[in-house]
Formats: C-alpha cells, sequence, structure tokens
C-alpha cells in the first residue's frame, strides 16, 4: 500500500478504537490512538496473515503485550477483515466475545492472550522459540507499552530472547511518553529505552515519528534484514494522535469520550 | 512392611519424561536452573534439544511454556512449588489458566518434606492457589507409580494441569497389577467401617499405617488416596462419608485451602458430618531432616492415628 491508502486505513482504524470507546462508556483510547499508524502498518503491509484462516500454523504471530489498547487491536482486526467492523459497538458489552482485554478464545485473529502487563512478551518469546525448534520461517510481533516495560517480567523476557538470538522477533515499543499516572520519566524512567534493549542484545532501531508511515516503512524494512538477533523497534509516538482534544494528554488513558466528544472527534477524522 | 522401595516423587517425574519424550516429540521440558533438583536432567540428558533452561525467571519461563503451547507444543514447566505455583501464580492465571493453554506445571519440592532448607522454600499453599484457577487440574501424587502415571495422564489431558511433587523419598505403595490412575478418580486403599481416612501425596502412606494403628485400638478405618485435588471425586468422598459418618483428611499442606477444604466444601453442601482436618496449621515451616519435620506437624501416621482418636 502506498502511504495515502495507508492513511486512510489508519483512519478507519482510528474511528474504530472511537467507535468501541464511546459504545462501551469505557476502554483506552489514548495508547490504542498512539499505536493506529503500528496497528495499520503490521496488518495492512507487515505481516503475513489471512483473516479467512486465523489458525495457519506458518502465520506471522502478534501479541499485544500492552493489552489494554484492545481496542485498537480489535479495530485493526476488524478492518482487515478477521471480524465484522460492526461488531466493534459490542467492546466490553455483557455477552460479546470483544472482552476488554485480547480473548485468544473467543476472538478471530487474537495469537494470545493479555492484559496484565508485562506478561505477553514471554508469550511471544515462546512463539518465536517453537518457530526456531520446528524450522518454521513465521516470524512473531509484540507490541510493548512504554510504561509496560517497568514491569520486571519484559526484562526477564529480553534476556531470553537476546541471549537465544531469536531473530524471528519482532519487538516495538510504543513510545507516547504517558502512563496512567503521568509523563513516563516522571513516574519511574525507563530511559535510556534503546539503550536497554542494546545491552539486552537487540538490534535496535529509533524511530523519530511512529505516526509517519515513511519512517514506520524504513524501521520495519531493516528489522526484516536483520539476522542473529531480536530487533526492538523504539517508535516516538504521540498519545491520543489524531484527535486533537486528546493528543497527549494523559486523561485520555482509560476513558472513553461521550456523545459530543465522539461526534467531534469521528469529524476530525472524515 | 520391610524394606518399602522408596523414591521421591521428583525422581520419578524426570524419568516419566524422559520415558514420554520417547513417544512424544511435541513435548517440551522448561526448567529455571534447577533441572538437577527437579529431576528433568534426565530427560536434558536424552533430549537436550527439547529442554529449555529459562535461568532464574519463573515467570518469564510460565510465559514462554504459555506461546510455545499456542503453537502446538506440550510443554512441562518445571520448578519447586513455591516459584512455579507461588511467584508465577499471576502468569500461570493470566497467561495459561486464562487462555486454558496446554501447559504442564511440574512442581518439585512442595511442602515441608523440602526439609532443610526450611519455610522459604517450604510451599504450602501452592493446592490452594491452584485449585482456584478455573479448568486447571491439580494432581498430588503418593508415590512413584502414581507420579509417572500422572505424568503421562498429564500430557493426554489437553488443557493445563499442575502436578505436585516431593523432595523427600516415599514407599512406593501402588505397585500392584491392577493399579490404574485415572484424572480425578480418587483410589480406595482400605475398606472401613468407622471412619474416613482421606488423603493426599505423602500422607497417604502414612494414612495407610494409620489405619493399622488404629485396628489395634478398635477403630475400623476406610483410607481413600485423593491423587487428584482437581476435580474431586466428590462421589467416592461422599460414599464413604455416607458409610463411616466420620471425616478425617491429612495433607502435607496449610489446612486452609488445600484438600482438607476441598473435602470440607463438598461435606458441608452435600452431606454434613464430622470433619477433621490433618495438615500444617497457619504456621510457616522450619528447617530440619523431612522425617522429623513430617512427625513435628503430625502428618506421619502417629499423628494421624492421635488425631482420629481425640
Amino acid at each position: 500500500m502506498n502511504n495515502e491508502e495507508l492513511k486512510a486505513k489508519a483512519r478507519e482504524v482510528r474511528k474504530g478504537i472511537l467507535t468501541g470507546t464511546f459504545h462501551a462508556k469505557s476502554g483506552h483510547p489514548g495508547g490504542s490512538l498512539s499505536a493506529a499508524d503500528i496497528y495499520t502498518w503490521l496488518f495492512f503491509e507487515e505481516m503475513k496473515i489471512d483473516p479467512k484462516n486465523p489458525k495457519d500454523p506458518d502465520r506471522d504471530r502478534f501479541v499485544l503485550s500492552k493489552g489494554h489498547t484492545a481496542p485498537g487491536y480489535y479495530s485493526v482486526l476488524a478492518n482487515r477483515g478477521f471480524f465484522p467492523v460492526e461488531d466493534l459497538k459490542t467492546l466490553r458489552h455483557t455477552g460479546s466475545y470483544l472482552q476488554g482485554h485480547p480473548d485468544m478464545k473467543h476472538i478471530p485473529g487474537v495469537d494470545m492472550s493479555s492484559g496484565s502487563l508485562g506478561q505477553g512478551l514471554s508469550a511471544a518469546v515462546g512463539m518465536a522459540l517453537a518457530g526456531k525448534m520446528d524450522n518454521k520461517s513465521y516470524r512473531v510481533f509484540a507490541l510493548l507499552g512504554d510504561g509496560e516495560i517497568q514491569e520486571g517480567q519484559i526484562w526477564e523476557a529480553a534476556m531470553f530472547a537476546g541471549f537465544r538470538k531469536l531473530d524471528n522477533l519482532c519487538v516495538i515499543v510504543d513510545n507516547n511518553n504517558l502512563q496512567i499516572d503521568g509523563p513516563i520519566d516522571e513516574v519511574c524512567s525507563p530511559y535510556p529505552i534503546d539503550e536497554k534493549f542494546k545491552a539486552f542484545n537487540f538490534e535496535v532501531i529509533n524511530v523519530a515519528d511512529g505516526n509517519d508511515f515513511d519512517q514506520l516503512r524504513d524501521a520495519f524494512e531493516k528489522a526484516r534484514t536483520v539476522k542473529g538477533k531480536p530487533v526492538a523497534i523504539i517508535a516516538k509516538t504521540v498519545k491520543g494522535k489524531g484527535v486533537s482534544f486528546m493528543e497527549n494528554q494523559v486523561g485520555w488513558h482509560g476513558k472513553a469520550p461521550n456523545e459530543e466528544e465522539y461526534n467531534t472527534a469521528m469529524a476530525e477524522l472524515d | 512392611m520391610s524394606e518399602v522401595k522408596k523414591i521421591a516423587t521428583r525422581e520419578s517425574y524426570g524419568n516419566a519424561l524422559a520415558e514420554l519424550g520417547k513417544e512424544a516429540p511435541d513435548l517440551v521440558v522448561l526448567d529455571a536452573d534447577l533441572a538437577g533438583a527437579t529431576k528433568t536432567g534426565v530427560f536434558k540428558k536424552a533430549f537436550p534439544d527439547r529442554h529449555i533452561d529459562c535461568g532464574i525467571a519463573e515467570c518469564n519461563m510460565a510465559g514462554i511454556a504459555a506461546g510455545l503451547s499456542t503453537c502446538g507444543k506440550v510443554p512441562f514447566m518445571s520448578s519447586f512449588a513455591m516459584f512455579a505455583s507461588g511467584r508465577a501464580y499471576e502468569q500461570v492465571r493470566n497467561s495459561i489458566g486464562y487462555p486454558h493453554l496446554n501447559v504442564k506445571i511440574g512442581a518439585t519440592h512442595a511442602g515441608i518434606s523440602v526439609g532443610e532448607d526450611g519455610a522459604s522454600h517450604q510451599c504450602l499453599e501452592d493446592l490452594a492457589l491452584m485449585r482456584e484457577i478455573p479448568g486447571m487440574v491439580v494432581i498430588n501424587p503418593s508415590d512413584d507409580i502414581e507420579a509417572r502415571a500422572a505424568v503421562f495422564a498429564a500430557y493426554k489431558h489437553v488443557g493445563p494441569v499442575y502436578m505436585r511433587f516431593g523432595r523427600a523419598a516415599v514407599p512406593v505403595i501402588n505397585d500392584r497389577p491392577d493399579y490404574k490412575f485415572e484424572i480425578g478418580k480418587g483410589v480406595l486403599l482400605r475398606e472401613g467401617r468407622d471412619v474416613t481416612l482421606i488423603a493426599t501425596g505423602l500422607c497417604v502412606p502414612e494414612a495407610l499405617a494409620a489405619a493399622d494403628m488404629l485396628a489395634e485400638k478398635g477403630c475400623d478405618a476406610e483410607v481413600i488416596n485423593i491423587h487428584t485435588i482437581k476435580p474431586l471425586d466428590t462421589e467416592l468422598i461422599l460414599q464413604s462419608a455416607k458409610k463411616t459418618g466420620r471425616v478425617v483428611t491429612a495433607e502435607e499442606h496449610w489446612i486452609a485451602g488445600g484438600l482438607g477444604s476441598a473435602v470440607a466444601e463438598v461435606l458441608s453442601e452435600n452431606y454434613p458430618v464430622k470433619l477433621t482436618r490433618i495438615g500444617i496449621n497457619d504456621t510457616f515451616g522450619e528447617s530440619g531432616p523431612a522425617g522429623e519435620l513430617i512427625k513435628k506437624y503430625g502428618l506421619d501416621a502417629e499423628g494421624i492415628c492421635k488425631k482420629v482418636l481425640e
């Protein structure tokens, strides 16, 4: 896809995020919107996946380690054809398969249940390890939050992945710089993130603007060529990206738009 | 009971894995720097490519096991019970239990029979923690033969299974031609009329010996081995309670949350009879030789016998 096509898809993904959280009256739009372009790139361009055959053993895998941004994940899956976009309106509703956090048992295209921060990367490492053991060529992508990497288990998993030279693993850190309690460098700074992953034997690719498709394209193209070590793409993004009044506002981490805000936001994206 | 063969169930775990590995190419074994102690070293030697040492990082090991299982592997993650069920509890709950993944947890060094290492390593709450997880099968085998059978049954079972093994050598009591292991089925080891002794793990041979002592005092005890704490064989338990009218449970675990609690739940809801729970009573363990601790905390035959007669 060219950039214009990708941008159009990303707009639809963002609309799905707003629609889901608006109808749920809860959920996490901020970190879903910051990662919307990463989601779009991965699911429309990067990964070998087939909505008609979501359990294909040779497919690329995706683990949403920052599981609270499920609205973004579900929106990109729906827009990619794994389930109807209309169903996004049932997000978090009683009886809906679209649970508040990713549920692999019930949601087509979800490779791993997640939500408890710090745990997803380990599962992704297990998938990458299985691929190596079976000489499979699939790749595994794990999307992490920048606040999430305060969890120690992330570094247990990173140590293992680096040590085992899992070059079929690609970690993406959505570096929007905000967590619930405030800026990550005021709560408990994980910086320098790139140097940490380097120290754990990752090839690190810094992306100055993770909401820009040219830069994402370059980063993922480079990631594909890396052999002998896992890759970490540290993508600087803007929390709430694409909705003017949500951008860089920590308050939109876990709050749904009301009707007026929803209509304003949807109009901005049209 | 002279010259009874003794073997620790952790040895059985390692041996069974090495045997099962020959016929199960999808079986992989994970460890957290304790392959020597959990006895999975036997498997590692036979199948080095299918043994994964995760280093001292049990939470990550649980997650890696989860990821492997989504790709068709049948991982047996191994560590001490304290770390497998305690340290990694939330990973086992959320990364394995919630998605109901096909991961087996081999937890060795459970209970007070860890001995000299003391309270920090004597896990007395794993049965409680694991049976709270929906869909988790919880097995606590009593001897070498049962432990081996449990490993094979766990492999065949699709879904998460927690297996509890011990460090100390325990007598082989199930060495008989008609022995059959079935997940969720208790084993009636001795028939009696006056009291039902329901035991699990290393308390099973102690309960059998206690029954002999009780017989000398004119008390005819029935002995049931509950190797599967979850799903519990409620039918067998109720049947026996209806016959004897008195139940005593014995386990190497805190009396809250384990076998005693599970039996109490069944009895109180279906057929209330007098129940005595034998276990560790709301206190941490301590250092000492396993045999001495078992005796000190009343988990041996004499302790069980005394409680029954109280």
